[in-house]
């Protein structure tokens, strides 16, 4: 199986507040609070950084949970966010200028 | 409990201000008889000073900012600001009049993600609205902006305010709203002007068009709760703060002065002298602001509608004191439920007699 890259979309608004990341899409206003493993992955998704790294070296280390666990949970969690645009999500590196396009309504 | 709410009582535990109001401009091209403002430029905050201050307010954990005015889109700088701000991943809402928005400024406010457009459309009668914002055409090039913006996918309201020259045609501004696919949003409040003047007070709309505005099930989802006498307020209403006027948000006037919010006057400090967070966790006003409860207030404290009054203390304070009643506030309670408020006794027995007529025998 390939690797899956994600980028933040930039039809969001988000702000930590508290150690928690919230997070509205512009496009459906459905609003996310995400707990801190989210948060993680959330900062990591850079789009340059495959998904199955960022579960290894950022969430396993720090948080107390199995691999499989991990990446269970991440890849549920990639796909929620991404259904509400809230995530980009591809099987190639994803550029800025692609996360920088307001997808159309 | 829902995530919003969780998140403003978060905020609010934090001190984080998480809604900020930031008049960008007072310059109009309208000239609505209702309003508060005065539209010459004082000194407008420059595009510098702007960016700097929403840099500010990202860190401060600002999270709902509404860009409005005076009308947004007569500065140069409006959608570099606009861009700034989407940047640092404000959830943007924006105040218009619309009369400025072609094609093209819609297609950029989807472009840059902003959250939801708001415009006040008065009437449907163009007569009406037209003379309400004394710019003729006005009514046709707000539509016509909603319809643009609709075509791009963007939330829309239509914030209808009612005063005496509009107060029957609501009914005919929602069907509107609703053939544009808009929400609607309906506001009774008529506030004076930010120099004090009351001249716009004359146009609130009598008692008896209030209590049928409170009775409209177009408005109101369910009448018989909303018109309902209040219930007894607990000791969580009494301990519990009005508003959240200086709690959770603020107001950032277009010359850089710091406000509890749009509707309460009272200044906190100015951006062009202190930074936002040392205005916002420093000012003695705001502590002020902040130390009032519910069982503070004089007069309100000890009224039926403690628990259930809109009470804003910005016209309170407006009146002469923030811990004090808001005679708008009242009448609109009063209208609500039929019963008086405690501060609408205090007046009447204030009041010297009235004059006995006598009648002579027939």
């Amino acid at each position: 199986m390939g690797e899956t890259y994600i980028a933040k979309s930039t039809a969001i608004a988000a702000r930590m507040i508290g150690g928690e990341m919230m997070i509205m899409s512009a496009l459906d206003s459905t609003f996310f609070m995400l707990n801190e493993v989210g948060t993680l992955i959330w900062q990591s998704a850079d789009g340059q950084t495959p998904l199955s790294e960022i579960v290894t070296k950022r969430v396993c280390p720090e948080f107390d949970v199995t691999l499989e666990q991990a990446q269970r949970d991440a890849g549920q969690f990639v796909d929620q966010l991404s259904q509400h645009g809230i995530l980009l999500v591809s099987d190639q590196p994803i550029g800025s200028a692609a996360a920088a396009v307001a997808p159309t309504p | 409990m829902s995530l919003l709410a969780e998140m403003n009582e978060k905020a609010l535990a934090l001190g984080i201000p998480l809604s900020v109001h930031l008049d960008l401009t007072y310059r109009c091209n309208e000239r609505c008889i209702h309003c508060y403002l005065d539209h010459d430029d004082h000194g407008e905050m420059t595009t510098l000073e702007i960016e700097d201050l929403l840099s500010q307010l990202a860190a401060a954990g600002v999270f709902f900012l509404t860009f409005s005015g005076g009308e947004v889109l007569l500065r140069r700088d409006f959608f570099p600001l606009v861009e700034y701000a989407r940047r640092l991943l404000f959830n943007l809402k924006i105040k218009t009049n619309g009369v400025m928005i072609g094609d093209a400024e819609a297609r950029q406010l989807r472009e840059l993600g902003v959250e939801q457009v708001q415009l006040s459309v008065y009437s449907h009668r163009p007569e009406v609205h037209d003379a309400i914002t004394k710019l003729p055409g006005s009514l046709k090039r707000t539509v016509e902006a909603i319809r643009r913006l609709r075509s791009q996918g963007l939330k829309v309201t239509i914030a209808n305010v009612l005063m005496t020259a509009n107060s029957f045609d609501n009914p005919d501004v929602i069907a509107l709203a609703n053939q544009l696919g808009a929400f609607y949003t309906v506001d009774p409040t008529i506030t004076p002007k930010m120099d004090g003047s009351l001249s716009p007070l004359a146009l609130r709309i009598p008692g008896h068009e209030l209590h049928q505005v409170f009775r409209n099930p177009q408005l109101v989802p369910n009448v018989e709760e909303f018109c309902a006498p209040p219930p007894p307020p607990g000791d969580d209403v009494m301990d519990g703060y009005p508003c959240s006027a200086g709690h959770t948000a603020c107001y950032i006037s277009p010359y850089g002065d710091v406000f509890p919010c749009v509707q309460f006057p009272l200044p906190t400090g100015n951006l062009r002298r202190q930074k936002f967070l040392d205005i916002w966790r420093g000012s003695p006003q705001l502590a002020q602001v902040r130390s009032i409860r519910a069982r503070d207030l004089v007069t309100c404290s000890s009224c039926a509608h403690a628990g259930t009054c809109t009470r804003c203390p910005g016209l309170a304070y407006m009146e002469g004191n923030m811990r004090g009643p808001s005679t708008a506030d009242c009448e609109k309670s009063f209208q609500r439920t039929g019963i008086p408020t405690a501060n609408m006794a205090l007046r009447a027995a204030a009041r010297p007699p009235a004059l006995v007529q006598i009648q002579a025998l027939a």
